[in-house]
């Protein structure tokens, strides 16, 4: 267990009187891709808001390469190197993609007051560093993307903007990053061009452990290593996708009774 | 020399419009009866729309990015010239001071609201904390320069009591707090007797390093002091709030500002973002409040009321939230327009409801909406 990249023991969420998610364990290794499905409102979001510090506890651990961070605030979260997207798309979008990508590195950042407002030939040579990492890291998914460095994020399509959340994700190099439902919102062919990005990042960061949250059954056939399912809040299953989609429990929480 | 008038001739066009727009804004300063008051409005008007035809504007604006010196030393030009004219009109010059404190005023603000989403409705109280403080130490003898400075450190440290309710609260809320301490500053200066109760105080006039404001400036008004030396600070502290803005700074403030959710979650620390905002927004609030007491020479609870903190806020949302350029205007706007509707007495109001609607209904963002950042000079030219 102390090998594992991520750990969950015991999950449990509460909101009042409804248990939102109950004790929930899970692991995720490196270099994992790990699909996370299930019905609408099972509880997938919400474990996700729980590991990034969002919501609170009512039970449960959370640990990091073994290292516990139960009841961390998102910031140490981030610190620790676990990042996400979120369902609805969660950009400043009248700010510029260079702007919106900063935000996603912001702890390796000056922000001394005096660097900033007195040294501006050093803070200029920081920020050009910052255009080629930018530069570098969205060229990966689409190179039109460089030409847009400057444009507001209003003015981009769906899928770039999705695509802008993940590199906002990854260029800080985290350990962990969370996808909540990216093709959401996205054609089936922008939902193609999706998954050869996240192709592209397992085969560019070997070491990343992937959770996704998606409702297209093909994306995770295609992508994950292993599911889980949850209904209502509880694990009902794991495994490979095609072990998942043959149990019976999963067909009947997805498809009813009968 | 040739170069220059060559130089000259290429931005002929900007340049009348620059000088033009000075003399202007001096015969508007200076007129006082209703018929030239409205005769001036039509000739403006009219030359608003020859030249607004005319793309004259952009013209200036691409002078303004091509060549930043010329249109600086432009810019000087016509306020000396302005300046020169109006030498000895003490009410203009006071007009020009208060638009220049008032607009270094709403620099903080801009950076509170603008930057950093922090609605403060008390901007008149952190005002009146810098003035009460210079006017207590202007009785001690104190250096006035480290006087006007003791005044902004001490809204900024006034401040202070406000963060933490204003941190444990969110949107109207924390505005309600920042209205809670605007009505409350007034009633305590009213009842505080070593304040000078509602009377107020009396203040001496600045003295720096030998340099006596109260004394006429070069045969001009004694007003011409504190004139450039408002326009002094307003400039610096303009600078400064642009800098800000550039820089990785105005970037954390942006991303909390618009989504605090998210940017918790790459590890933005909301709340210190928000202390320094809110600080140093009072910090210049206060400055300007302590040199506008010193111009005033007296300072009354009446001048620092909850409706002053609403006009303030009033020359931030009409020049735009967050872009400190189009504070200036609407300053001049808000604060010389009333003065020169005089005449139409308390009907004045119901035209500035008018207004305020208009702007709400035409220009939503402002006058001028707030532009991208844009870190350094050629920015985005690759």
């Amino acid at each position: 267990m102390g090998n594992s990249l991520l750990n969950s023991q015991g999950l449990t969420v509460k909101f009042g009187g409804l248990t939102a998610l109950s004790d929930l364990n899970f692991s995720l290794e490196k270099g994992e891709l790990l699909g996370l499905i299930g019905p609408n409102g099972s509880g997938k979001t919400t474990c996700f808001n729980t590991i990034t510090g969002i919501y609170r506890q009512a039970a449960g651990t959370t640990s990091l390469l073994g290292k516990d961070i139960t009841g961390f605030t998102p910031q140490q979260i981030y610190k620790c190197g676990i990042t996400r997207t979120f369902q609805r798309l969660r950009l400043a979008v009248a700010l510029s993609v260079f702007d919106n990508l900063l935000i996603g590195d912001s702890s390796s950042l000056n922000t001394n007051l005096f660097f900033n407002l007195f040294q501006r030939s050093k803070l200029k040579q920081e920020i050009e560093k910052k255009i080629n990492k930018v530069k570098k890291i969205i060229s990966v998914f689409n190179p039109a993307l460089v030409d847009k460095l400057y444009e507001p994020v209003s003015k981009l399509s769906m899928i770039d903007r999705r695509r802008i959340e993940v590199c906002r994700a990854l260029i800080s190099d985290p350990k962990v990053l969370l996808l909540d439902e990216p093709s959401a919102g996205m054609t089936q062919e922008e939902t193609r061009d999706f998954m050869n990005d996240l192709h592209e990042i397992k085969t560019k960061s070997p070491d990343l452990g992937i959770i996704l949250i998606e409702h297209e059954m093909n994306v995770i056939e295609s992508v994950t290593d292993r599911c889980i399912v949850l209904s209502y809040g509880k694990k009902i299953s794991e495994g490979s996708f095609k072990d998942v989609s043959r149990n019976p429990s999963v067909r009947t929480a997805y498809l009813g009774e009968d | 020399m040739r170069n220059v008038i060559l130089r000259v001739k290429e931005r002929f066009v900007s340049i009348s419009v620059i000088f033009v727009t000075a003399i202007f804004l001096t015969v508007f300063l200076l007129v006082e009866d209703e018929l030239s008051f409205t005769v001036l409005m039509l000739v403006g008007g009219g030359l608003f729309y020859f030249v607004k035809r005319r793309d004259c504007f952009k013209e200036v604006i691409v002078f303004a990015r091509q060549s930043r010196y010329g249109f600086l030393i432009c810019i000087f030009l016509a306020l000396l010239t302005v300046l020169i004219i109006l030498r000895n009109e003490h009410f203009a010059l006071f007009m020009i001071a208060s638009v220049a404190l008032y607009s270094t005023v709403c620099f903080g603000l801009t950076i509170q609201l603008g930057y950093a989403g922090l609605t403060n409705f008390a901007g008149a109280a952190f005002f009146g904390v810098g003035g009460y403080a210079i006017a207590v130490l202007s009785s001690e003898n104190f250096p006035d320069i480290l006087s006007v400075l003791t005044g902004g450190f001490m809204a900024a440290l006034v401040g202070s009591v406000l963060i933490l309710p204003i941190l444990r609260t969110r949107g109207h809320y924390a505005a309600l707090v920042t209205i809670a301490f605007a009505l409350l500053f007034k009633t305590f200066l009213e009842l505080n007797d070593t304040l000078g109760g509602p009377q107020g105080l009396k203040i001496s006039s600045m003295n720096m390093f030998g340099w006596d404001f109260g004394k006429s400036f070069f045969g001009g008004s004694f007003y011409l002091n504190y004139v450039l030396f408002s326009l002094l600070v307003m400039v610096s502290i303009f600078t400064l709030t642009r800098l800000l803005e550039k820089s990785w700074i105005g970037l954390h403030w942006d991303a909390l500002r618009i989504d605090e959710i998210s940017s918790a979650s790459f590890g933005i620390n909301i709340s210190s973002w928000k202390i320094l905002a809110f600080t140093l927004g009072n910090f210049f609030i206060g400055l300007s409040g302590a040199l506008y007491a010193k111009m005033l020479g007296h300072i009354a609870p009446t001048n620092f009321t909850f409706g002053d903190s609403l006009i303030l806020i009033s020359i931030v949302i009409l020049g735009g939230i967050g872009n400190p350029w189009g504070v200036i205007p609407a300053a001049f706007l808000i604060i010389v327009l009333p003065e020169k509707l005089q005449f139409i007495q308390e009907y004045r109001l119901l035209l500035f409801a008018l207004l305020v609607i208009l702007v709400l209904l035409y220009r939503p963002d402002g006058l001028f909406k707030k532009a991208l950042r844009s870190f350094y000079r050629g920015w985005g030219k690759v």
